[in-house]
């Protein structure tokens, strides 16, 4: 099942994996982070350029055809690098959801813009009371003639502060709980009555609570079909959760190398620390969570690559056994660096952070745990 | 849990309870104390602790101290950690002092312990160094005498609150050619010395509580040496005993998990596919705070019969930590989406944080508490000591 990457993958991988070394080190990601809006303009525009935002997508829609598996390469250098460009968001999220649901004009319209990295989205599912319930959704969308009237609050968006459009769902009927009825809505980020309150994620990253008091959304804003919305998230948690396993991937072999690195140069009592064996076996166990999560998440890939039946229980299984692979090799990495793996200065306290904040996006590994056991 | 008190003891209790209840001050009951108050509010608890002579329980009575038995000293830890009261800086009271007390000459006694007591000095702890974590016999901070003085050079490191300190203990290097411990002595040094350099280190968490201290060619006078000059490694050993005593953290485990439980009621339907998995975790949790409630009661009952609790302590911190490491961790969970989040610091009003009031720590918790297992002798190494020490490995 060990994934042989095309030649197109490979070169795929290699021109990421060049750009990153030449442009986004770490020191590059501080500076990123630390400015006003928390992401690079001009790194978003490159990655752009190299194909990247292009690249999941159908060649009918106008893209490179590379499907999950592109996602997943790009996601896993992603993760390497702890890049806070907003692909996930951009195109994994919103890209995929137009693709999946969108009709020809809503392809036409907004494709191109995020292929070509002139566009920038957010999804809008959670609120303060959902937790991971796509059907739990207060947020009312109600019909006035050629429009529609949203109001409500959406929680914990990232990437919202700055992106153009927002995907939110809302509902058009039913009770607050029910699986049919909710919609959703492509809304500008600068509309009318549409209020963001701003925060910054404990990955780096910025996100925002939103309130929305009657915002008038025209009718042909509707993406896919009126009420099925919660269908059209569920897919997407899928594609979701396929991108951020490979990214958690990524992460998790940067830190398992700089441990492993750190244990064989750092003295303790003498001797390196890589000669105790208490620490060897823990070691051991991060390599082989490592090896676990990899093979989880190409499964994983290659599911919803082949549109297989059983994706979405696949997709649960993978989001709670690589979460806890993630946290155990993420909370060691920390713990064996000592002191050093608590500073803000060293990386590994980053990689620690964005592997927290993936364990609560879509479900931690316990709900997806629970969800996998209660899928047929 | 409760130990069987004596009437005494019951009314003691009693009374600690209730002189918290009425004197904990308003000021200190922030959101995160540990990284929310000025060094001034945080010296607020301490200076009425002192007011009413309960502010070193563990010291005799000659020195300062209340007098207590095992017992009551015990129910006072208790009393004031289930309440949520701020401890008293432990550099000072807990470490340096009894050490000051136990190895220090009379004018060093009449010196310094008066004004660890009031609160007026405030200490921090020169142990650590860059390459020189759990391994403290390795230092490598000089310090050569010179007629009167010690000129020290060198760099601590992981220094906590160091930002507000007076003084500094240091361990320091007075004889390179001896055998690692045999060379280390134990110095005080003034703060405001010039060449004493302090420079932050911001944690993952995003708080600033430790910091590198540089030392350049410092003056400090002989007068400020502990004891005798190589002999600082069995005092360093002394000091680092009481260190641990309290790691075991019944009390803010036990708050942390009843506010816990709030979240996840308040947070988790019933029909939540997570549900059932929260309840069966807080219970696990449960047992093992009990557990080591239990254990700890069990070694009070020991101590007041004489009985030396030896590595105790070693077991205390290892499970203790990761008790409130699980803890933070299923906070951080249950908070959901909101576990996104972390407030910025220096924290301030005028940020916004989203999600309920309960939730705004909950990020930075989870985080600050994977040092737990780190500081003052890594777990891994509380484990050699009980290998050693107990099962004679």
């Amino acid at each position: 099942m060990d994934i042989q990457l095309t030649e197109e993958q490979e070169l795929l991988r290699s021109s990421i994996q060049r750009f990153l070394r030449e442009q986004y080190d770490f020191d590059e990601r501080r500076k990123i982070v630390a400015t006003d809006e928390g992401w690079s303009r001009r790194h978003w525009k490159s990655f752009a350029e190299l194909g990247l935002c292009a690249a999941p997508f159908q060649e009918s829609s106008g893209g490179l055809g590379g499907g999950s598996l592109a996602t997943m390469i790009v996601m896993q250098e992603f993760g390497r690098n702890l890049v806070v460009e907003p692909y996930f968001e951009t195109v994994v999220l919103a890209g995929g959801l137009i693709e999946d649901v969108g009709s020809a004009e809503q392809r036409q319209a907004f494709l191109p813009k995020i292929m070509e990295g002139e566009a920038t989205w957010a999804l809008a599912w959670a609120e303060g009371r959902s937790r991971y319930d796509f059907n739990n959704v207060t947020t009312t969308a109600r019909r006035q003639g050629d429009k529609f009237v949203l109001s409500g609050t959406k929680a914990a968006v990232v990437g919202a502060p700055w992106a153009d459009k927002l995907i939110v769902s809302a509902r058009t009927s039913g009770g607050p709980r029910d699986r049919d009825g909710v919609s959703l809505f492509v809304v500008d980020r600068h509309a009318a009555n549409l209020h963001l309150q701003s925060f910054k994620t404990i990955d780096g990253r910025r996100a925002a609570e939103l309130t929305l008091m009657n915002v008038e959304v025209s009718a042909d804003q509707m993406l896919g079909s009126d009420g099925a919305g919660v269908v059209a998230l569920e897919a997407t948690r899928d594609r979701a959760i396929a991108a951020l396993c490979a990214e958690a991937v990524g992460a998790m072999s940067v830190l398992n190398s700089a441990t492993l690195e750190y244990s064989k140069t750092r003295k303790q009592f003498g001797v390196a620390l890589g000669t105790f064996q208490v620490l060897q076996h823990r070691m051991v166990d991060m390599f082989i969570a490592l090896e676990e999560a990899i093979s989880l998440t190409q499964h994983l890939n290659l599911s919803l690559a082949a549109q297989e039946p059983n994706g979405s229980k696949l997709a649960s299984g993978a989001k709670s056994k690589v979460g806890y692979a993630a946290r155990f090799v993420a909370e060691q990495a920390v713990q064996l660096h000592g002191g050093m793996g608590m500073s803000d200065e060293l990386n590994v306290g980053h990689y620690f952070k964005r592997i927290s904040s993936i364990n609560v996006q879509f479900g931690d590994p316990a709900y997806h745990l629970m969800r996998y056991a209660q899928q047929s | 849990m409760e130990l069987n008190l004596s009437r005494e003891d019951a009314a003691f209790r009693n009374e600690v309870r209730a002189f918290i209840a009425e004197n904990y001050p308003q000021e200190m009951c922030v959101p995160n104390p540990e990284t929310d108050l000025t060094k001034e509010q945080s010296l607020l608890w301490h200076r009425i602790l002192y007011t009413r002579g309960w502010i070193a329980p563990l010291w005799p009575k000659e020195y300062g101290g209340p007098g207590w038995s095992v017992t009551q000293r015990f129910i006072f830890e208790q009393e004031t950690s289930r309440a949520g009261t701020l401890p008293p800086l432990a550099f000072s009271v807990t470490m340096v002092g009894p050490v000051i007390y136990t190895f220090g000459n009379d004018a060093q006694k009449k010196k310094f312990l008066p004004r660890i007591l009031s609160g007026d000095d405030w200490w921090c702890q020169g142990y650590s160094e860059l390459g020189s974590g759990s391994d403290l016999a390795s230092v490598r901070t000089k310090a050569v005498r010179d007629g009167d003085h010690y000129i020290v050079n060198g760099h601590k490191t992981w220094t906590t609150l160091a930002q507000h300190a007076d003084w500094i203990f240091c361990l320091v290097r007075t004889d390179p050619s001896a055998k690692p411990q045999a060379g280390i002595s134990f110095l005080l040094i003034d703060m405001k010395s010039p060449g004493v350099t302090v420079r932050p280190i911001i944690t993952i968490d995003g708080s600033h509580e430790v910091n590198d201290v540089f030392l350049e060619d410092v003056r400090v006078p002989a007068e400020n040496l502990i004891g005798e000059e190589n002999k600082g490694w069995t005092y360093a050993k002394f000091l680092l005993g009481n260190e641990r005593t309290s790691m075991a953290g019944i009390g803010r485990s036990t708050r942390y998990l009843a506010r816990l439980k709030q979240i996840v009621t308040t947070e988790v339907d019933e029909d939540d596919p997570a549900f059932g998995e929260f309840i069966r975790e807080i219970a696990r949790v449960e047992l093992d705070v009990l557990a080591l409630e239990a254990t700890e009661l069990r070694i009070v009952a020991q101590m007041s019969r004489g009985i030396d609790p030896g590595p105790a302590a070693s077991l205390f911190k290892i499970r203790g930590t990761e008790i409130f490491q699980r803890i933070t961790d299923l906070t951080h969970q249950a908070i959901g989406n909101y576990g996104l989040a972390i407030r910025e610091h220096p924290v301030t009003a005028n940020r916004f944080m989203p999600g309920p009031d309960y939730g705004h720590t909950a990020t930075e918790k989870y985080l600050n508490s994977r040092k737990l297992s780190i500081y003052g002798g890594s777990n891994e190494v509380q484990r050699n000591i009980i290998a050693k020490a107990v099962l004679g490995l």
